[in-house]
């Protein structure tokens, strides 16, 4: 019997390892690589086709996508792989986790083309260049325009302005352990109220009637009172993205309304920024940065907006129209240093989940 | 050359001993019945020569051939199970045409054979009948035809009839009497019911605790028990300790008159039922022995009478039915020294 | 026995304590200090507090809403049962995050508790139970019920004829021989809410913490393998005295029950008790189990000029910018199709082989196995993701971003369903009839082709069908799994409810109802093959 199970257990090992062999083969692995390159991203990883054929026209490489999880997983995923990474190019650590992906040396330096065209304050790592900015947008507080209207109330514009009574039980906030939009809004007050006030300023929001949800997803299409899909939402003020406005208009059903069905608060902001940069190990670097190069061209640069909803970092991409017409400028959007925040991100969870338990 | 030669065979769980060293041969067209109490290891037996149970110890030829590391579905043996053990999600003939379905015989073949045993088990044209549909009785004719089907050089029958009620029985056994003798099958079967044995059997085969108490043929082992174990088992309860001298032996009861010749000795007494002589009393210091009637059975041609001796155990007599006395009478009882055998002690 | 040993010793055992060991030892030294500090944390305490709270609590209520339910299924016979069978057990199937969705709708502020009475429950942990008992209502129907239709009502009847009053009889008789069942369904239904998820992320707002979640957040977002390794150690601890107080009972189970086919025991209800009780049973179905899915389709047809099928036309749309999808979303479908598909067929052969292993061999050893094989639907998702990707990273087991590793990751969880549906009907087998067919001369295989095949081919019909569905709406590990191709339903329904806009928010509702429609009818097919001694699910 001893033989069998040896047996058995070999035969079905070499069994996967055939089927295994002959999926991979499908797609390409990058162990055949030189004519392909892998980028792994998060699931909200969207680019169209058209924009990769130009990439495999330009420079010879395919572009194998692997996509898994939000942000914080993919990123974590390149940390457990480090020196061994699942692809060429990651994309999607944005500047509330660069320092923690930057310390666990999971990148090799690349200068990209084209980042003089980039603003200097979205560059992190202006030195070393292992990480290059792709997107940027701002996580704000979002109001339904309508119910301020009828109310004859103005809608709020500053952080300060939401502990304000006149906006008592309308706002809806994420939980900053479990959602992206949720951490940056925490970030958001720490920015603007400092290490020492930040929790002072939660606590007058808690005492506002602040409501908090797990996910976006929650927040926005059950609680939100002006989401196309909140016809049971009772909040008027959400925590989302600046880019949301333009969002609900072009995925709704009216064509050019005069404005969009909600606002920004634009003194609300929390600036995210995302980055690329080729893993260290990859085993086609040169597709690698080849493919770091084209995500800051102008052809990949203008194809982000209405894929991914946030803005190019490259000044001269054109912006569509949606965006431009209904999308809010965010003049002085609030920060964190990508060291603080990985420094203090545990500790400030912790603390505001008791603080609003 | 014998069909089955089975040589010391052992087979144990865990610490009970199912077969102790059975030695047992089957000669070609013979019909041997083991015979015996449940748990005494004749299934096992059976299980054992089919290559269902792994053996302990000994060793199994069949046709010659030491089976021992031979698969079960390669030994060529039939088995009819006790229950049958039917396929139920198939119809007569799948179950009939089974056993030749597996050795690649072509269908038409199959088909013909499947009537041709469905015919000499006496169920013509079932074969399109769902096992569910089938009686005691015809399951185990479609259990015998399926075994006989692949034409195996030992079949072999664990309780064939053990299901059926009395008058199937008795009916069933001649015919599958008759079906060895004209298909010259050797067959191996096992059951509890001496009756059954004896109308099936060319030999009997006593088993007790696993191993082989009696062998011979029906009239030998009915005649002259080997043990009293093997008398009460073929339903003699007339069985006494005594000592043999001469011309009767002294037994509990009192003196039992021997046949001439039986050796002297420590003994058991066996007495048929046959032959114990009931009769009016005599003078209670007649000397004769007594005994007080306890109960009475009616057993069609005669009345088998239960007596409270006057010393000893209790003894059973076989009377015509006019002359059996009634309950509560007292009687004499004399012993037919030719209804009396001697056996070893126990 | 071998093949399914093989399969779980290198898609789940390796894999996880590869993770675990990460977290354990991070140099390369076991590093048990740490663990104390993680186990004496108070907040530690508090979140298995709660972890073991919700789910007693959750245990206990749907017990006392599902089985007179189960009662009803098992002694009635009424129109449309087969359908509300299937229908009862498509929430166990579904993703949580669009069932969050539909249950905030009902109880959360103008919501329909809310228009009527004035009663928000949403945030409270009333929701949360609620949603508990959504979900395993078919576990406890199915479990017990299945029994309990196979009863034979003619043990009932003898203690009646001895002078037990109708009550006393049903105490004294079906009670002792149904407390098995409930006691397997009750450990089921604890189990699955013990390691709850989703439900709890979405329904639970922040206040709400299980075990599962607490590893998810440690694991997903902080990377604090150290301390997600001891939660997930505690974890296994507890999920395996289940399984082993679970196996006893079942053991126990299957002893000696005068069983009967259950089509006879079932009759049209008699008399205003018996209508009343089928009659509420079936309000309550209709406000628990279906009014939460009838949201879903509701919203998925309200398109912004009335009903229509504008979503559903949405989806089928060729792929472009405005879509914002790479491919036309009903691709999703065909993808979860094919996915589903290679998973059950892995769950089928890996759970059968278990399954007739488990018949055959007995012994502690083996029994251990059969718990064994439980243990992934106790495991949080992100373990097995992130295991797979540090444990299967060399040639030639490089199946990180491999296909495979999506179908084989939902085979984990199919295979439990598997093997508790084949087994009991597979241990009904009488050996026998295996031996007739050796001494006829059909090898093992032969015998197992000719005798076992034939009478467990609805079984694993029915268990096919089964692990299709949870392979369906099998959501945690496949957004863990790196992926090149096009994503599965349950996670295009998430992209799209993670989006703004009208039409997402339509799609992904339309999506939702498109997977519960394939998840119905694969379960509808079910109860068409259903055998009449089928397992536990």
């Amino acid at each position: 019997m001893k033989r069998t199970t040896y047996r058995g257990v070999l035969a079905a090992a070499v069994g996967t390892a055939l089927l295994a062999g002959c999926g991979g083969s499908g797609d390409g692995g990058s162990a055949d690589g030189d004519r392909t390159v892998t980028l792994v991203t998060h699931e909200s990883f969207l680019v169209s086709d058209d924009v990769l054929d130009r990439f495999t026209e330009e420079t010879g490489y395919e572009v194998r996508l692997i996509k898994s999880g939000d942000a914080g997983v993919a990123v974590n995923k390149a940390i457990l792989s480090a020196g061994n990474p699942e692809g060429d190019v990651l994309f999607g650590v944005d500047n509330t986790m660069l320092s923690k992906a930057l310390e666990a040396d999971v990148f090799t330096p690349h200068r990209a083309e084209g980042l003089d065209r980039v603003p200097q304050e979205v560059r992190l790592d202006p030195e070393q260049h292992r990480v290059t900015p792709i997107d940027t947008g701002e996580v704000c507080v979002n109001y339904d325009r309508a119910y301020f209207a009828d109310r004859g109330v103005e809608p709020p514009q500053t952080l300060r302005d939401l502990t304000d009574p006149a906006y008592k039980d309308l706002l809806v906030v994420q939980n900053p352990a479990t959602s992206s939009p949720g951490l940056a809004f925490l970030l958001a007050t720490v920015g603007a109220f400092g290490e020492a006030g930040w929790r002072d300023y939660w606590e007058d929001l808690k005492a506002n009637g602040v409501l908090r949800t797990e996910g976006w997803e929650q927040a926005y299409n059950d609680h939100f009172s002006a989401s196309a899909a909140g016809r049971d939402g009772d909040r008027p003020l959400v925590v989302s993205y600046a880019s949301s406005p333009p969002a609900e208009v072009y995925y709704g059903t009216e064509d050019n309304p005069g404005q969009a069905p909600t606002g920004v608060a634009t003194g609300t902001c929390f600036q995210q920024t995302e980055f690329a940069g080729l893993l260290d190990g990859a085993a086609n670097p040169e597709g690698g940065k080849a493919l770091l190069d084209f995500m800051l061209s102008p052809a990949f640069q203008e194809d982000i907006p209405l894929n991914m909803f946030v803005r190019p970092v490259r000044e001269d991409a054109e912006l569509p129209e949606v965006f431009t017409r209904y999308g809010a400028e965010v003049p002085e959007p609030h920060r964190v240093a990508p060291e603080k925040i990985d420094a203090h991100r545990e500790r400030w969870i912790e603390q505001w989940s008791s603080l609003m338990r | 050359m014998a069909s089955l030669d089975v040589t010391g065979l052992t087979v144990r769980f865990g610490g009970h001993t199912a077969l102790d060293g059975v030695d047992l041969a089957v000669a070609e067209g013979e019909t041997v019945c083991v015979l015996g109490p449940s748990g005494s290891g004749k299934s096992t037996l059976l299980r054992a020569v089919a290559g269902l149970r792994p053996v302990d110890a000994g060793r199994v030829l069949l046709a010659g051939r030491d089976v021992a590391r031979v698969p079960a579905h390669r030994r060529g043996v039939g088995l009819m199970f006790q229950d049958h053990q039917l396929f139920p999600q198939r119809d007569v003939a799948g179950n009939v045409a089974f056993g030749l379905r597996v050795r690649g015989v072509g269908k038409a073949a199959a088909r013909e054979r499947v009537t041709e045993l469905l015919e000499l088990v006496g169920l013509p044209g079932a074969g399109r009948r769902a096992v569910a549909s089938l009686s005691g009785g015809e399951q185990q004719r479609v259990a015998l035809a399926r075994a006989l089907a692949p034409e195996p050089g030992l079949l072999m029958l664990d309780e064939p009839l053990g299901q059926l009620d009395r008058g199937l029985r008795e009916r069933l056994v001649v015919e599958l009497r008759q079906l060895f003798d004209r298909l010259g099958t050797t067959v191996l079967a096992v059951t509890h019911d001496h009756s059954e044995a004896f109308a099936l059997a060319d030999r009997v085969v006593i088993m007790a605790e696993g191993r082989i108490a009696q062998s011979g043929t029906p009239v030998q082992v009915w005649e002259r028990p080997a043990s009293p174990f093997v008398a009460r088992f073929l339903g003699f309860d007339n069985v006494v300790p005594g000592t043999a001298r001469g011309a009767a032996a002294d037994t509990p009861w009192g003196p039992v008159p021997l046949p001439p010749g039986t050796p002297p000795g420590p003994c058991s007494v066996l007495v048929r039922p046959a032959g114990v002589r009931l009769g009016e009393p005599r003078d209670a210091d007649g000397g004769g022995l007594t005994g007080t009637v306890a109960a009475r059975t009616f057993r069609g041609d005669h009345v088998v009478v239960l007596l409270d001796m006057a010393r000893g155990p209790r003894a059973e007599a076989a009377c015509p039915l006019r002359s059996a006395p009634e309950v509560g009478e007292r009687v004499a009882v004399g012993f037919d020294a030719a209804d009396v055998v001697r056996l070893p002690p126990a | 026995m071998a093949v399914p040993v093989a399969f779980f010793a290198l898609f789940f055992g390796y894999p996880v304590a590869a993770i675990v060991a990460r977290g354990l030892r991070p140099d390369g030294q076991w590093d048990l200090g740490h663990a104390r500090e993680v186990l004496t944390d108070p907040v530690t305490a508090q979140v298995v507090g709660f972890t073991v709270g919700q789910a007693a609590a959750s245990t206990a209520l749907t017990l006392a809403l599902a089985l007179p339910g189960a009662y009803v299924f098992a002694r009635f016979d009424f129109p449309g049962k087969r359908l509300l069978r299937a229908v009862v057990t498509v929430p166990f199937v579904l993703p949580t995050v669009v069932v969050g969705s539909a249950f905030l709708a009902l109880l959360g502020r103008d919501g329909l508790l809310d228009e009527a009475w004035g009663v928000r429950l949403d945030t409270s942990l009333w929701a949360i139970l609620l949603a508990h008992v959504f979900f395993n209502y078919a576990v406890v129907v199915r479990t017990v019920g299945g029994l309990w239709g196979q009863l034979d009502p003619g043990q009932e009847e003898a203690a009646r004829m001895l002078g037990a009053s109708r009550l006393a009889a049903w105490r004294r008789v079906t009670l002792p021989a149904l407390a098995p069942a409930v006691a397997a369904a009750a450990l089921m239904v604890f189990l699955f809410t013990f390691t709850s998820f989703g439900v709890i992320e979405v329904l639970g707002g922040a206040r709400y913490v299980t075990l599962e979640v607490e590893i998810y957040r440690q694991t997903a977002h902080f990377l604090d393998l150290p301390t997600a390794a001891v939660l997930t150690c505690l974890q296994f601890a507890a999920v395996t005295a289940l399984l082993a107080v679970h196996a006893r009972t079942v053991r126990r189970r299957e002893g000696a029950l005068r069983l009967v086919d259950a089509g006879r025991t079932a009759r049209r209800p008699r008399g205003a008790a018996q209508w009343t009780l089928l009659g509420s049973q079936l309000v309550l179905i209709a406000g628990l189990l279906l009014l939460p899915l009838a949201v879903l389709v509701e919203r998925s047809l309200a398109g912004p000029d009335g009903y229509g099928l504008d979503f559903y036309r949405a989806l089928a749309a060729a792929p472009d910018a405005a879509s914002g999808f790479a491919v036309a979303p009903l691709a999703a479908v065909g993808t979860s199709l094919r996915y589903a598909a290679v998973a059950t067929l892995i769950a089928v052969v890996v759970g059968g082989l278990a399954a007739a292993a488990l018949t055959r061999r007995a012994g502690r050893l083996v029994r251990g196995f059969d718990a064994l094989l439980m243990l992934p639907l106790g495991t949080s998702a992100v373990t097995v993701g992130f295991g797979f990707l540090i444990a299967l990273d060399e040639p030639p087991l490089d199946l990180r971003s491999a296909w495979l590793l999506v179908p084989l990751a939902q085979a984990l969880v199919g295979v439990p369903f598997v093997v508790r549906t084949m087994l009991p009907v597979l241990r009904a087998v009488d050996e026998r009839l295996r031996e007739a067919a050796a001494v006829l001369g059909a090898s093992p295989l032969r015998a197992w082709r000719e005798v076992d095949l034939p009478m467990v081919r609805r079984a694993l019909a029915v268990a096919a069908g089964f692990a299709f569905a949870v392979s369906l709406g099998e959501f945690g590990a496949t957004v863990f799994i790196a992926r090149g191709d096009e994503p599965t339903l349950p996670v295009a329904v998430t992209q799209f409810l993670g989006r703004a806009g009208e039409l997402n928010y339509g799609q992904a509702m339309a999506l939702s109802t498109i997977l519960m429609l394939v998840c119905a009818a694969s379960l509808l097919a079910l109860e068409c093959v259903r055998t009449h001694r089928a397992g536990e699910f």
